[in-house]
C-alpha cells in the first residue's frame, strides 16, 4: 500500500520514483515461485484429477474410470447427502463461533499484556496439539464417559439426570471440533492483534472517554483481518473433518467427511467421493465470499 | 482545524468496495477455461490417478501358480509379511519369538510389518493403486478378511498367487474344518487362514441379569441408549438378516430390504454405530450390550473387565477369517509358502494363539497351550477352540457375486449408520 | 509515562507501559483476563494431563495395553520405552518429518506471503484462491489423488513422498498467518531503509524480518502441529513407512500400549521445556537490553548512530 505524502510541506521529499513494472513483477515471481511451483505440482494437478474423477464413470468390474462429463453425479450426491453436508457446516460453524469467543480474549491478553511471556503462552497453546489426536480423543472419550470422572460426580450430586450422556451426541462432536481447532483460531487472532500499534490504542484512549469505545471503534476493526483469517483456518477444515464425528458422535451425527470417506474407501465410488469433495470446497468458497461481503469488507483476497 | 474528513466517505466507500468488473469476468473465465481445457486433455487420455484402467489385467504371467511354475521357484531366504496389529506374539526386546524360531529353523529372515488396519483402507492405499499399475506393494504375504470386498476383488481379479498344494503338509494334516475349503475360496486355492473370529453379542452382567438367547435382545427397549452396533455394512447387514431369521449366506436382495427395515426400527435405541472402539464403550459402561468380536472380549477379561460376557444367540453368530495370501507381485513366493505352512505346525500355532486369543485354525494346539504353555484359560475357552456348539452356531458371510451386488448391499444398509 | 524501546531485532516488545487506570481497567487486565487465559490453557491441557497420569499407571495384564483403571504408580513404561516393535521408529520418523516440513514450509510460505503483500502480479488472485482451496480440500480425496500421482511417476513411497505431501498442505497455513501479520503494513519502510544506504539483504534482515518474525514463528508452529499429527494424507502416501499417528491409530483397534502415552508425554514435556527456556531467555534478553541502554545513556555524546535502533524507532 502506498500513501501519497503532501509534497508542499517543508522537509518532505517526493517518494523515489517507482521502479519499472516489469522489475516489480519479477520480484514477486522470484519470491513466490518455489511455493507456487510446489503447490501447482503437488496440489493443483491432483485437484484436477479429482475434478476429472468426479465427472467420470467407473467400470464396476475393472474399477477403471473414464471421464465422461457426467455432471449428473453432482446433482445425485447432493440429493442423497444434503443432510450430512448441512450438518457438517452447522457443526463447524458452531465450533468456530465457540472458538472465536474463547480465543479472542486469550489472544488479546497475550498480544497486549503478554510481555515477555508471549512466546511462552503461544507455545503452551500449541504444545497439546503435538500429541497425537488419537491420544487426545481417547482421553476425552475416557473423561466424558457416562460414568466417567466428569459426569459421575455431577450425577451423584444430582446436577445431571442419571441417564444423561455427552458422548454420542452432537454436543460431543462440536465440543471435539472446538477443542481440536482452537489453536487454528488463536494463532491468527494473536498475530493480527499483536501488530496493532499501541500508540494508536493509546491515542484512542485519549480521544474516547470509555474503554468500550476504544475497543469497538479502534481495536476491533483493526483486528478484523485476523478474525477473518481465524474463521477461515478453523471453519474450513472443521467442515471436512470426520474424525470427531466418528469417534465422539452417535447415530444422527454423521457429517459429510464421513460420507466422503465411506464413498471412497468402502464403496470404491471414486466419482461420488470426488464430487462430494468438490461440492464441499465450492460451498466453502461461496460461503466465505458471502461472509466477506456481509462484513462490508474488501475482496476476499485481501484476507487470504 | 476543521474536523472534516480528508476524503468524502461516500467516495471512500466507492473506492474500496469491490465490484465485479469486466476484468474479473475475463479472469474467472480464463481460469475456468484453463481448467476445462486441462480436463479435456485428461479426458482424451483417460484419467490418471488411483482408478486407472487395467483393474482386471490380472497377473502378468498366465501360468503363475501352476505346478511347473512352483517347481521353478527357489528360496531367497527373505520374506516380507504384512499383518494386522497385535496378531503376532511379542517377546522381550521387540522380538517375535515365533518368527525368530522360524528364521533359526529355515534360515529365512522375516521382515514383519503391521500396516493393515482395515480391509478397505488397505485395499485403496496399499493394494489397488500399486497392483493395477503392475507395481509391487512391498510384501509377499498379506492378510485379508472374508467379510469385506477386498479379498473378493483380489481373488476375482486373479491378483493372488495360487498356493502350492504340494507343499502344505501341515495345513493338510492339522487345519480345522472351519477353515478348510471355505466358501469364499473353494479348495483353499489361494488362501490359508491366519486366525478367525466370531461376531457375537457382548454384554455387561453388571446391568443385564437376564440370560441372552436371541439377537432380539438388541431390539429390547429396556436397553435404549445403551446398545452398540457395528458401523459396517457387512456386519450390520448380516446381523439384521439373522434377526429376521434368514441365513446370510443364502439371502436375497428382498431379504436385505426386510433386514434394513428391522434395523431402522432399532435405530432410536442404538447409542452409536461403532468401529473397533465399541470395546471402549463397553469397558466404560457407555454401552451395556453390543455387537462384538470374540477376541476383544477375551482380552478384556484378561485385563480385569470380568463383568463382560459373550452370548451366542440361537440364530447363530457370524464367523469370519483373516486369510494369508500372496499378491502376484510377491518377490519371494517360495519363502512365503514355507512360512504359511510352518504356522500350521501345532507347536508353532500354540505360541501364536496363546498371544492373540482369536479362533485357532489348528485344534491340536489346544493340548499344547494347556500343558506346555500353562494357559488353561486360553486352552479351555470355546472362543478360542470352538466346541461343537460353537461350530454349529458359526455362520458364513454373504459372498457378493459382483460389484453390482455389492453396491445393492451397501445402498441397502449404509443409510442406517450413515444417515 | 515511559516508552519502552526495544533494541533487539528479534521479538519486538510492544508492551508499552500504559499508566495504571483505576477500577475496571485494572480488574480486567490484572485479574480477569489473566485468570481466563490460564483457564483456557488448563482446559487445553486436560486430556494431556490424563495422558501423562496414565503413562505411570500400573497394568497387571500381560498384554501391553493402557489400563484405564488406575492400579498404581510405576515408571516401568518409561524404562521399557523401546519395548514395542516399531513404535519408537514411528515416533522418530514423525519428529524428523515434522521438523523438515516446518523448515521447508516456513521458508516457502514466508516467501510467498511476502510476494503476495508487496507486489501485484499476474496470477495473484489465482494464487490466493489456490491457497484457500488447499485449506478447504478434504484430505481423503487429496491423499488418494496424490497417491495415484506418485505411483504414476514411479516415485517410491516413503519419507520423500511424505515430506512432499506434508509441505504441500502446510504452506497455505504459514502464508496466511504471515500475511495476517503484514496486512496493512506500510512497506515504504523498506524503501526508507534503502534510501538510508542499506542493501536489500540488510533491509530484509534488519527491517522486514523483525516485522514478520512473530508471524513466521506462529506459522511454523502451526506447520509443525499439522505435520506431526497428520493422519489421513499420510496414510495414503506413507507406503511401508509408519508415522506415529498411523501407528497409534492402527493400535487403537486392540488397545494402545502405555509406551504411546510415554512418547506423548515426552513430546509434550519437550514442548513445555522449550517454552520455559524461551521465557527465561526473554527475561535475560530484556535485562541485557536494559543494561545496555543504561550504559549508552551514561556514555558521552559521540555515540555512533545505531542503525538498528533507529529503524526500530522509525518502524514503530
Amino acid at each position: 500500500m502506498e500513501r501519497h505524502l503532501p509534497t508542499d510541506l517543508p522537509g518532505v521529499e517526493a517518494p523515489p520514483p517507482r521502479r519499472s513494472k516489469g522489475r516489480r513483477q519479477k520480484g514477486a515471481y522470484i519470491l513466490g515461485a518455489p511455493a507456487i511451483l510446489w503447490l501447482v505440482v503437488l496440489f493443483i494437478v491432483p485437484m484436477i484429477t479429482m475434478v476429472s474423477l468426479s465427472l467420470s464413470t467407473c467400470d464396476p468390474i475393472t474399477l477403471a474410470c473414464q471421464n465422461t462429463w457426467h455432471f449428473a453425479e453432482f446433482r445425485q450426491v447432493v440429493q442423497q447427502y444434503h443432510t450430512q453436508l448441512l450438518r457438517a457446516i452447522v457443526y463447524a460453524g458452531v465450533a468456530t463461533v465457540i472458538d472465536l469467543a474463547i480465543a479472542f480474549p486469550l489472544a488479546y491478553w497475550i498480544a497486549f499484556y503478554g510481555g515477555r511471556k508471549k512466546n511462552f503462552f503461544l507455545l503452551m497453546l500449541l504444545v497439546p496439539f503435538f500429541v497425537s489426536f488419537v491420544i487426545r480423543t481417547t482421553a476425552w472419550q475416557f473423561l466424558l464417559a457416562d460414568q466417567g470422572p466428569i459426569l459421575q460426580p455431577l450425577k451423584s450430586i444430582g446436577l445431571l439426570p442419571e441417564n444423561y450422556h455427552v458422548l454420542a451426541t452432537w454436543i460431543a462432536v462440536v465440543a471435539g471440533l472446538a477443542y481440536n481447532y482452537l489453536p487454528f483460531t488463536a494463532l491468527p487472532l494473536y498475530v493480527a492483534l499483536e501488530r496493532i500499534d499501541r500508540h494508536v490504542v493509546e491515542a484512542a484512549g485519549d480521544l474516547y472517554s470509555n474503554r468500550r469505545s476504544v475497543f469497538m471503534r479502534v481495536i476491533f476493526p483493526l483486528a478484523i483481518p485476523g478474525i477473518f483469517a481465524a474463521f477461515l483456518l478453523t471453519f474450513v477444515p472443521a467442515a471436512g473433518d470426520f474424525v470427531n464425528a466418528s469417534i465422539l458422535g452417535g447415530t444422527n451425527t454423521t457429517v459429510i467427511g464421513q460420507i466422503i470417506r465411506s464413498a471412497f474407501l468402502d464403496n470404491s465410488d471414486y466419482p461420488a467421493a470426488s464430487a462430494l469433495s468438490a461440492i464441499l470446497m465450492a460451498a466453502m468458497l461461496i460461503g466465505i465470499f458471502l461472509y466477506a461481503k456481509v462484513l462490508g469488507s474488501r475482496t476476499i483476497e485481501e484476507y487470504i | 482545524m476543521t474536523d472534516d474528513p480528508i476524503i468524502d466517505p461516500s467516495l471512500l466507500r466507492g473506492l474500496t468496495q469491490s465490484r465485479f468488473t469486466r476484468r474479473d469476468l475475463f479472469r474467472y473465465a480464463g481460469v475456468a477455461g484453463g481448467a476445462l481445457g486441462l480436463s479435456a486433455f485428461l479426458a482424451a487420455c483417460g484419467t490418471k490417478g488411483v482408478a486407472t484402467g487395467s483393474g482386471g489385467a490380472g497377473k502378468p504371467n498366465a501360468n503363475m501358480g501352476d505346478a511347473a511354475w512352483w517347481g521353478q521357484q527357489t528360496l531367497h531366504k527373505t520374506l516380507d509379511f504384512d499383518n494386522w496389529p497385535y496378531y503376532m506374539d511379542i517377546g522381550p526386546n521387540n522380538s517375535h519369538p515365533s518368527l525368530d524360531e522360524f528364521t533359526k529353523k529355515t534360515g529365512i529372515k522375516v521382515n514383519y510389518t503391521e500396516n493393515i488396519q482395515d480391509n478397505p483402507s488397505y485395499w485403496n492405499q496399499h493394494i489397488f493403486p500399486q497392483l493395477s499399475h503392475g507395481q509391487s506393494q512391498g510384501h509377499d504375504i498379506i492378510v485379508l478378511t472374508n467379510n469385506d470386498y477386498p479379498l473378493g476383488y483380489m481373488l476375482n481379479f486373479g491378483w493372488a498367487i495360487p498356493l502350492d498344494h504340494g507343499s502344505m503338509p501341515n495345513f493338510d494334516k492339522y487345519a480345522s474344518k472351519l477353515v478348510t475349503n471355505p466358501s469364499y475360496d473353494p479348495g483353499n486355492t489361494y488362501t490359508m487362514a491366519w486366525q478367525s473370529g466370531y461376531t457375537l453379542i457382548a454384554y455387561n452382567t453388571k446391568y443385564i441379569k437376564d440370560e441372552i438367547t436371541t439377537v432380539d435382545v438388541l431390539w429390547d427397549p429396556k436397553y435404549k441408549g445403551k446398545i452398540g452396533m457395528f458401523g459396517n455394512a457387512s456386519e450390520l447387514g448380516c446381523l439384521g438378516l439373522l434377526a429376521i431369521g434368514k441365513d446370510p449366506a443364502t439371502s436375497t436382495p428382498a431379504d436385505w430390504t426386510a433386514a434394513a427395515a428391522k434395523l431402522q426400527e432399532q435405530k432410536p435405541l442404538v447409542r452409536s454405530y461403532y468401529d473397533q472402539d465399541y470395546i471402549k464403550a463397553l469397558k466404560s459402561e457407555d454401552t451395556w450390550i453390543s455387537m462384538a468380536w470374540s477376541g476383544d472380549i477375551f482380552q478384556a477379561g484378561i485385563q480385569g473387565y470380568d463383568t463382560l460376557k459373550t452370548a451366542v444367540p440361537q440364530e447363530g453368530v457370524m464367523f469370519w477369517t483373516d486369510n494369508m495370501l500372496m499378491p502376484y507381485t510377491a518377490s519371494n513366493p517360495k519363502d512365503a509358502m514355507t512360512y504359511m505352512d510352518y504356522v500350521y505346525d501345532p507347536k508353532v500355532q500354540a505360541v501364536i494363539e496363546d498371544y492373540n486369543n482369536y479362533v485357532c485354525p489348528v485344534p491340536s494346539s489346544k493340548g499344547i497351550i494347556g500343558t506346555e504353555l500353562h494357559d488353561p484359560a486360553v486352552a479351555n475357552s470355546p472362543l478360542v477352540f470352538p466346541n461343537a456348539a460353537m461350530v454349529a452356531a458359526a455362520k458364513p458371510y454373504y459372498q457378493w457375486k459382483n460389484t453390482q451386488d455389492l453396491k445393492t448391499w451397501n445402498d441397502t444398509f449404509q443409510p442406517i449408520y450413515l444417515g | 509515562m515511559s516508552v519502552a524501546t526495544s533494541a533487539d531485532a528479534g521479538a519486538r516488545d510492544l508492551s508499552v507501559e500504559i499508566p495504571p487506570r483505576r477500577g475496571n481497567r485494572r480488574r480486567w487486565t490484572s485479574y480477569i483476563l489473566p485468570t481466563y487465559s490460564w483457564l483456557v490453557i488448563v482446559y487445553l491441557l486436560i486430556p494431556i494431563a490424563f495422558m501423562v497420569l496414565y503413562s505411570f499407571n500400573q497394568s497387571s495384564s500381560r498384554l501391553p495395553q493402557v489400563n484405564y483403571k488406575w492400579e498404581g504408580f510405576t515408571t516401568r513404561w518409561y524404562q521399557q520405552w523401546n519395548g514395542i516393535p516399531g513404535l519408537a521408529d514411528a515416533f522418530f520418523l514423525s519428529i524428523k518429518l515434522a521438523l523438515a516440513t516446518t523448515v521447508v514450509a516456513a521458508i516457502l510460505g514466508t516467501l510467498l506471503a511476502l510476494a503476495l503483500v508487496k507486489y501485484r502480479f499476474r496470477g495473484k488472485a489465482v494464487t490466493e484462491q489456490t491457497l484457500f482451496t488447499n485449506i478447504a480440500a478434504p484430505e481423503i480425496v487429496l491423499g488418494a489423488s496424490l497417491l495415484g500421482f506418485f505411483i504414476t511417476l514411479n516415485l517410491p513411497l516413503g519419507f520423500t513422498t511424505l515430506l512432499l505431501a506434508h509441505v504441500m498442505f502446510s504452506i497455505a497455513y504459514v502464508t496466511i498467518t504471515v500475511r495476517a501479520r503484514l496486512s496493512g503494513y506500510d512497506m515504504n519502510v523498506e524503501w526508507a531503509a534503502q534510501d538510508l544506504g542499506a542493501t536489500p539483504w540488510v533491509t530484509f534482515w534488519k527491517v522486514t524480518m523483525p516485522l514478520i518474525y512473530p508471524g513466521i514463528m506462529a506459522g511454523a508452529l502451526l506447520a509443525f502441529a499439522l505435520s506431526i499429527d497428520d493422519f489421513v494424507t499420510s496414510s495414503f502416501v506413507a507406503g511401508n513407512s509408519t508415522t506415529f499417528p498411523l501407528w497409534v491409530y492402527a493400535a487403537i483397534r486392540v488397545g494402545i500400549p502405555p509406551q504411546v502415552f510415554v512418547f506423548g508425554t515426552v513430546i509434550f514435556t519437550v514442548g513445555v521445556v522449550v517454552a520455559a527456556m524461551n521465557l527465561v531467555s526473554q527475561g535475560r534478553r530484556k535485562r541485557r537490553d536494559e543494561a545496555a541502554r543504561r550504559k549508552a545513556e551514561e556514555a558521552p555524546e559521540e555515540n555512533v548512530i545505531d542503525i538498528e535502533s533507529e529503524f526500530n524507532v522509525a518502524v514503530r
